[in-house]
């Protein structure tokens, strides 16, 4: 009977604490002016395409915080027509459901300026993902695209070695796409610094991979002592690394290239020796960087377009040798979570 | 041309002034750059051009029946590309490619149809089943811009096919051109297609079979384009579908146009796409072995384009007894 009393006595006592508990986290005023402030806010994200490993990640980790925190996710795809895209953002800017947060992959330095400019006068923020733009947007998340051109070229001269030909070649992405012509620029800056290391040729693949191959086919059989090669997406490096395995080269040209990271795109193929090297973005970061951003940004209370953040992502060279199981983030294992949903 | 089907080098046409250009371009590229006069380089300079070469093949049938294929690049790509995503996701080889197969055909007759019988231009019928084949493909039955063929699979070996040191690519446009040739020249529905490209109404009224032969063509066009796709995805092992997006098909058009392929029907034949082939290939090849920037390279390309369109202007001008509305 004593024991039963003190049983008693002891889930009385555990029951008054569960309900007094609670008490105290209902006066942290944080949960509900972030909430006031968030709920039923939208966020839009327009990507240069959907179709790719880049847009796909963000938009996973985008969708699932914005909508833990009640907010509308929604995205556009411009299929990588500019009209299409500009077409996107002036709908979402007049539509009655206008967002409050745009998120921009923009095409190039200007395409974008005025209507983004238009979407802040409305009211909206912006921001600007992985492409810089000509235009002071509310932040800037993405990559220092020079800082990952140097990163490259130090990978790139550290493949060579320092009893190669010294010889690096280039395919470049395009001359109006901000993420090529700052990389180049990049790179450029510690050749500079190595003056034995000599660009030998540096052709544009428009980031087609038949167009990389072609140019690739034609950089070696001028050079054939090249000992690494940088091309500036890992979407049309599967080009060079061609071109490479045609001339028999594998092992001997040390390729080097950026991508978003993505397990299939660029972590296999360090694995398989397609690639010596990937400057990779570490997307789950970056989309978190996007989130705190906009949080940010939605509970500030300023005008759009009143400060200009920027966000740079760390970047990192990876190799085959410093491969870990989290170098990579797995777009299939994301389609399928998104479609167990 | 006179009968065995040599130029005439009294009376310059288009075809002989861009095999002449080709002809100047690759002496000065043979002198002037170290390493362009390679036996590799040049089996690379024929490389580059055979895919597209094929499809020019593909687009040069259609042309000369007074016709044009805008679907061709979007059935290259997405074909392909719901191949491999067919055996990415475990459908049996021969199934997913019958079904790829049967889709190509279904495009081919559909176009062909369309405009046989329904009698919509081509050019309008061809962009949007070129649209419909990208949007349904990209939309419906694939998750991803970029297909990787799967490890090991014959396409991905079909890739190191070399013989002679030779890739496999240029054997098919080899062999495909050599095909055409003999269809062109030596059939009976050959011959008619010069007919019903020079005066579609002519040839019907003389009892050609006009509008089965162009349903033919457009059935054949889309082949040519599976053909291509499968030897682009050998070559990258993975297919890439924003080719659809790129200058491709321009270049498709350029390649037949520009060797003296006249739009309005009726002229040229595989010479004329080998000649168009040649210069575009040899052009490339030294731009970049001069390290020319790609907004140049459009710039003298398209330039190149102009001029042929010009020429081709002056010298087949529109015939305005057999033209008819519609025309491209």
């Amino acid at each position: 009977m004593k024991l039963f009393r003190t049983l008693m006595a002891a889930a009385t006592a555990l029951a008054v604490t569960a309900f007094v508990a609670p008490a105290f986290a209902a006066d942290d005023p944080g949960p509900a002016a972030y909430a006031q402030a968030l709920k039923g806010k939208r966020v839009m994200l327009v990507p240069l395409a959907m179709g790719f490993d880049l847009a796909q990640g963000w938009a996973h980790y985008l969708k699932k915080e914005v909508e833990a925190w009640g907010g509308t996710f929604e995205t556009r795809d411009p299929n990588w027509v500019v009209d299409a895209g500009a077409q996107a953002i002036t709908d979402a800017i007049a539509s009655d459901t206008r967002p409050d947060v745009l998120i921009i992959h923009a095409p190039d330095l200007n395409s974008y300026s005025k209507l983004m400019k238009k979407a802040q006068a409305a009211g909206t923020y912006v921001l600007l993902v992985d492409n810089p733009a000509n235009f002071p947007a509310d932040a800037f998340v993405g990559s220092d695209w020079d800082k990952l051109g140097q990163l490259e070229a130090e990978a790139a001269i550290k493949g060579c070695g320092e009893n190669s030909s010294k010889k690096i070649g280039l395919v470049q992405g395009d001359q109006a796409n901000s993420s090529s012509l700052y990389q180049y620029a990049g790179i450029m800056k510690v050749l500079d610094k190595h003056p034995d290391f000599q660009v030998v040729a540096k052709p544009d693949s428009n980031w087609d991979a038949t167009t990389s191959r072609n140019v690739t086919t034609t950089m070696l059989q001028q050079h054939p002592d090249i000992c690494s090669i940088i091309d500036f997406w890992d979407g049309d490096a599967t080009g060079a690394s061609a071109a490479i395995r045609d001339a028999k080269l594998d092992g001997k040209v040390f390729l080097v290239t950026t991508g978003g990271g993505e397990k299939a795109a660029d972590c296999d193929k360090l694995v398989d020796g397609t690639y010596g090297a990937v400057v990779m973005t570490d997307l789950a970061r970056q989309s978190g960087d996007m989130n705190a951003i906009i949080k940010f940004l939605l509970q500030s209370g300023q005008p759009a377009g009143t400060s200009h953040t920027y966000i740079y992502t760390l970047e990192k060279a990876t190799t085959k040798a410093d491969l870990k199981p989290d170098s990579c983030w797995d777009l299939k294992a994301l389609q399928a979570e998104a479609a167990a949903k | 041309m006179n009968a065995i089907g040599w130029p005439d080098w009294r009376r310059l046409n288009q075809e002989g002034i861009v095999f002449a250009i080709a002809v100047v371009l690759f002496i000065a590229a043979a002198i002037c750059l170290p390493g362009f006069f390679a036996a590799d380089n040049l089996v690379a300079i024929v490389r580059s051009v055979s895919v597209l070469g094929i499809l020019a093949l593909g687009m040069a049938l259609v042309i000369i029946g007074r016709g044009i294929d805008l679907s061709a690049v979007a059935i290259m790509a997405m074909s392909v590309a719901w191949y491999l995503q067919l055996l990415n996701a475990g459908t049996p080889d021969g199934l997913a490619f019958a079904y790829v197969l049967a889709g190509v055909l279904a495009i081919g007759l559909l176009n062909g149809f369309l405009v046989a019988y329904a009698d919509v231009p081509a050019i309008f019928v061809t962009l949007a089943t070129g649209s419909f084949v990208f949007g349904y493909v990209r939309s419906q039955l694939i998750t991803q811009d970029a297909v990787p063929v799967p490890q090991g699979h014959w396409v991905e070996l079909l890739g190191g096919l070399r013989f002679l040191d030779i890739p496999i690519e240029v054997f098919v446009f080899a062999a495909l051109a050599f095909l055409v040739f003999l269809f062109l020249r030596f059939t009976k529905w050959g011959r008619f297609i010069y007919f019903a490209g020079d005066n579609p109404v002519a040839a019907r009224n003389i009892g050609i079979p006009v509008r089965p032969m162009l349903v033919l063509r457009y059935v054949l066009s889309a082949v040519v384009a599976l053909v291509a796709g499968l030897l682009t995805a050998a070559s990258l092992h993975s297919i890439n579908t924003r080719v659809v997006n790129s200058t491709l098909l321009y270049d498709i058009v350029l390649v037949a146009v520009i060797g003296g392929i006249g739009l309005s029907g009726g002229r040229g034949g595989v010479r004329n796409v080998l000649v168009g082939a040649a210069l575009i290939g040899i052009l490339l090849n030294a731009m970049t072995i001069i390290d020319i920037p790609l907004l140049y390279q459009n710039l003298i390309k398209a330039a190149i384009l102009l001029g042929a369109i010009i020429v081709d202007g002056i010298i087949n001008p529109r015939d305005e007894q057999t033209a008819q509305q519609g025309d491209i």
